[in-house]
């Protein structure tokens, strides 16, 4: 019955994500706002940890594979996308590259930085 | 067989699970960056369906019970996150300058190679938001007129080549902070980059899972600054 229950709650805030997106005009998806809702409510304790830990783990474990129905349709959208192919893939790669870069290392500046300054 | 494999609901499901396994299998034994299981596993769904001339659609009746689950696993990021409150909490100004500063890089860089290869207005705002999770960048790409299906695409292929790169960028790049690693990588390769920083550690994914949600927020005003540039 766990489970049930961890799957019915996680479950309830998708809904009410869903519902948000719909009521709040902004191109911002449910998911987000579910994530965001989540949080609130594990930190006002209105749920505890424990009534989605378990199935929340999983859902994120098996996460990769919820990716691959979307990257295999690459197939069908290769049409619209087969004349610009070869700018894209550089510009992807390299853009990729570079925010990854640039993120974390001011990230990490920032952490040092803040460190130097709390000695 | 191509009957059989067309109308079977959980055809789509199991070429799925057996790609990935058969990409951890392949990492495992041979521990090389480029046997990604994901990478993998959607090669062997692609050339399962050409060699048995499987349709998409007749894939994807079964497959998308899997896509179905992106939204609550998504909500499920809060949960590692709630975990390292305390160390967002702690970080809070580096967390949200090193977004800043991604989502920055992301749209100068699109910028520059877009004059680059004299990209159309069209073509310029449809790669704007390729950085941040798919549905987002979707309604940013519809809301500047760019074209959604690329952008979808190019969406998904970042999110792969974050996934591939994580490790090796960090390592080459000398970022060792968790923090830090989680960070660029929500940023830069959204929630398929995660799927890799959940693997790397706790923290790393649950700043991961931050990064997502923060990069797509700033990047809807970012890129509708951006879009009147070209």
């Amino acid at each position: 019955m766990k489970y049930v229950r961890q799957f019915g709650i996680i479950l309830s805030i998708t809904f009410i994500g869903e519902i948000l997106k719909y009521i709040i005009p902004l191109p911002i998806p449910a998911s987000i706002y579910g994530l965001i809702l989540m949080l609130l409510i594990l930190r006002s304790k209105i749920i505890s940890l424990d009534q989605v830990k378990e199935t929340g783990t999983f859902l994120i474990e098996i996460m990769p594979l919820m990716f691959i129905p979307a990257a295999v349709g690459l197939l069908v959208s290769w049409e619209s996308l087969k004349d610009i192919f070869i700018p894209v893939i550089i510009i992807t790669i390299l853009t990729t590259v570079i925010v990854m870069t640039v993120t974390g290392k001011v990230t990490q500046l920032m952490i040092k930085l803040e460190r130097m300054n709390k000695n | 067989m191509k009957d059989l494999l067309c109308n079977s609901a959980f055809f789509g499901v199991v070429v799925s699970v057996l790609g990935y396994e058969i990409g951890l299998f392949l990492k495992k034994k041979f521990n090389k960056g480029i046997f990604n299981p994901l990478l993998i596993s959607i090669l062997f769904v692609m050339i399962t369906l050409v060699i048995f001339r499987v349709d998409f659609e007749s894939y994807n009746d079964g497959a998308k019970y899997l896509s179905y689950l992106l939204t609550p696993a998504t909500v499920c990021l809060a949960i590692p996150l709630y975990e390292q409150l305390d160390l967002l909490k702690n970080n809070f100004k580096a967390i949200i300058i090193g977004i800043f500063s991604g989502v920055a890089a992301s749209l100068i860089s699109v910028f520059f190679f877009a004059l680059l290869f004299q990209f159309t207005h069209e073509q310029y705002v449809t790669l704007l938001p390729k950085s941040i999770t798919t549905a987002i960048g979707m309604g940013i790409s519809e809301e500047l007129n760019g074209i959604v299906t690329i952008t979808v695409a190019v969406i998904i292929v970042t999110g792969i080549i974050g996934n591939i790169l994580a490790e090796m960028i960090c390592k080459v790049f000398h970022i060792h902070e968790p923090v830090a690693k989680g960070i660029a990588i929500g940023t830069s390769s959204h929630a398929i980059g995660t799927a890799k920083a959940m693997e790397m550690g706790e923290i790393e994914g649950a700043m991961s899972g931050l990064a997502i949600a923060v990069a797509g927020l700033f990047t809807v005003v970012g890129a509708s600054i951006f879009a009147n540039f070209i």
